[in-house]
């Protein structure tokens, strides 16, 4: 039942709102994708990283280096993203094995460094600081940039994203489930719990942080390569730790290690923004200006991000997955409870 | 040589700050074992506030500087003791994502309270310099290397000569035996705190030199002070001054030479060349060059 509304909303959320909304859902289903892949390394694996932007940077340039220059099509330059992000993720991946925990950390801040570093220096693949143009899907006569008539009925720009995204999505969360139920998503639970234990039972601990780090690389690189091309024009700054840390805050807020976690987490991060300067007409506080004084809705939004990210961790660690599963015990419980004593009378 | 000694000195003085900042950082790690994202906004937040009781409300510099320091000391301490107090027993990730809340939060503030645009430090010395033969030294950066040998020094004889400092180490070294000798460990956490606020602030202030200025991205240096740390080992105070010194002087000559010997690097090598250090120091020493490597037990 629920499935089932979930699909519904899913698929008809672009016919019942307006384009603003439209592109917004789209950004947040291209970032559910990379939320996912950053939730099994961080949530299912325990690895910290702040890396994620360099990885939907990757995909972005890659996909759109391919689609441009070599006028390949959607269908090739999406997987050649997230293989090429999935092959320096294994690049990367020996330093991440030597380190624990927070100086993991630290070093995938300096992959981002180094990436922004690559993008404003190599003039020839990224455009430099002036940016570059990145190109719209194209799948055969199909143009996402033009929009794409089937049956007569004409799907929008956005809207064409939106089901490709959500495609992706849905063949990433199937993916993500089975590996999580699997050999490897156990020994990445063993591993995020108790390394050494882990590794004493006869998990092997290297193996697993890589593959992990290899899996969470390759969506992110999916995610960028749409990411990019969505936005259609992107400079090294859009690549940036504040990127990365939205990442973060999409799996904390929706709920580590779990499923829905990091797609409610998208919406939320995604939605959140859009929400606030669409309303920043009519509340007073917020001013509409990126300038000068006053509360402008990208700080308004990152200060509750913040707010959120503290209140969450301290009350709620589960994210709002925790939330619901809190209350679905309620139900549940309740439910029981009546259930039992109709049964005994 | 002409350019060597000039490169030097702004190195030793950024240095400076590099270990301020990395000092900061060792002390919440040493007794908490989590790395603190909020120091760059914490070095932000300190300088604003500075500058703007020195500018605006018209206070002396040094006022303003000892209120700036205090106040970000207290800011710190109630976070402490409002937010990360109540984290402590839980997993290290969860109070390293609590200061990135703080961190995204001081983010927000600090352009919604004092705009965008840079503002001076509102510091006594300004551009004035002093020449020595034919090199020329800013009055700022010889000030940032006083105060950071200055506070680097107190640092040291608090934790060697007082009683909390005896707690702080007692703590870092294991916090079940602190705790059981009568440690007040909850004193000790907000102690540590305080301590990286001020830290942070006098860092921040000196950044804010000139010919830099205050403004609402200057936290971002905090992530260009962690290989300092890194590159000391996390838990070593030793390391941090010796990590931070090197760190600057390794950015500096990068900045200074690497423009007209490998140009193919670009402009912003320098900005990256501390991280490069910083790996290839990790892939050899996992736990940088003075950090413990801790004993594990299952």
């Amino acid at each position: 039942m629920l499935g089932v509304a979930i699909a519904a909303v899913a698929l008809g959320v672009p016919f019942w709102v307006d384009g603003y909304w439209r592109t917004t859902f789209a950004f947040v289903v291209i970032a559910a994708i990379g939320a996912l892949g950053l939730d099994v390394l961080t949530g299912w694996t325990g690895q910290i990283s702040l890396g994620h932007a360099f990885f939907l940077a990757v995909g972005a340039y890659v996909g759109g280096y391919l689609g441009a220059h070599q006028g390949l099509s959607a269908a090739l330059w999406i997987p050649a993203a997230g293989a090429a992000a999935g092959v320096l993720g294994a690049v990367a991946g020996p330093a991440a094995l030597r380190l624990r925990g927070l100086y993991l950390a630290i070093v995938t801040i300096g992959l981002v460094y180094i990436g922004y570093y690559v993008l404003q220096t190599w003039t020839g693949f990224s455009g430099g600081p002036g940016g570059e143009s990145l190109p719209p899907v194209t799948f055969g006569s199909w143009n996402f940039a033009r929009g794409v008539t089937v049956a007569g009925h004409v799907f929008t720009r956005d809207q064409c994203y939106y089901y490709l995204a959500l495609l992706l999505l849905v063949l990433a969360m199937l993916y993500v489930r089975n590996v999580t139920r699997s050999t490897l998503g156990r020994s990445m639970v063993a591993v995020r719990d108790r390394e050494l234990a882990a590794a004493v039972l006869g998990v092997h601990v290297a193996r697993t942080k890589m593959r992990a780090f290899v899996i969470s690389s390759v969506l992110a690189g999916v995610a960028g390569a749409l990411y990019g091309s969505f936005l259609s024009f992107a400079v090294p700054g859009d690549w940036g730790l504040v990127l990365s840390i939205e990442y973060v805050v999409m799996i904390v807020v929706g709920g580590m290690a779990s499923l829905w976690g990091p797609v409610l987490g998208a919406l939320f991060v995604v939605g959140l923004p859009a929400l606030l300067q669409n309303v920043s007409t009519t509340l007073t506080f917020l001013s509409n200006t990126t300038s000068g004084n006053g509360l402008s809705p990208a700080d308004a939004a990152e200060i509750v991000y913040g707010v959120l990210l503290v209140l969450f961790l301290l009350i709620e660690p589960g994210g709002i997955v925790g939330i619901g599963r809190r209350i679905g015990r309620q139900l549940a419980g309740r439910f029981a409870r009546a259930g039992g004593g109709a049964g005994g009378s | 040589m002409s350019t060597f000694v000039p490169l030097l000195f702004a190195g030793v003085a950024l240095g400076a700050i590099y270990a301020l900042i990395a000092l900061g950082f060792t002390v919440v790690y040493r007794a908490s074992r989590v790395i603190n994202f909020a120091q760059g906004g914490l070095l932000a937040l300190g300088a604003f506030v500075t500058s703007w009781m020195v500018l605006d409300e018209h206070l002396p510099f040094w006022a303003a500087f000892v209120c700036g320091t205090l106040l970000t000391g207290l800011l710190g301490l109630a976070f402490q003791l409002w937010v990360v107090r109540f984290a402590i027993g839980r997993p290290e990730f969860t109070i390293v994502m609590l200061t990135l809340g703080l961190a995204s939060v001081i983010g927000g503030v600090l352009p919604t309270l004092f705009g965008n645009n840079p503002r001076s430090n509102g510091d006594v010395w300004g551009a004035s310099s002093v020449h020595v033969g034919s090199y020329q030294f800013f009055w700022v950066q010889i000030w940032t290397i006083i105060a950071a040998i200055v506070v680097l020094l107190v640092y040291g004889a608090f934790t060697r000569f007082t009683k909390y400092g005896l707690a702080m180490r007692g703590t870092a070294l294991d916090p079940e035996a602190a705790t059981a000798v009568g440690i007040p460990l909850r004193r000790v956490y907000a102690t540590t705190w305080f301590i990286a606020a001020v830290v942070a602030c006098i860092g921040g202030v000196f950044l804010g030199g000139y010919p830099s200025t205050v403004n609402p991205t200057m936290g971002n240096i905090a992530l260009l002070a962690f290989p300092a740390i890194i590159l000391g080992g996390l838990d070593s105070p030793t390391g941090a001054i010796v990590g931070g010194f090197s760190i600057g002087v390794v950015q500096e000559m990068v900045q200074g030479y690497q423009p007209q010997h490998a140009a193919w690097l670009g402009n912003d090598f320098y900005l990256i060349a501390p991280y490069l250090v910083m790996i290839l120091v990790l892939l050899v020493r996992p736990y940088g060059l003075f950090g413990s490597r801790p004993a594990e037990r299952l």
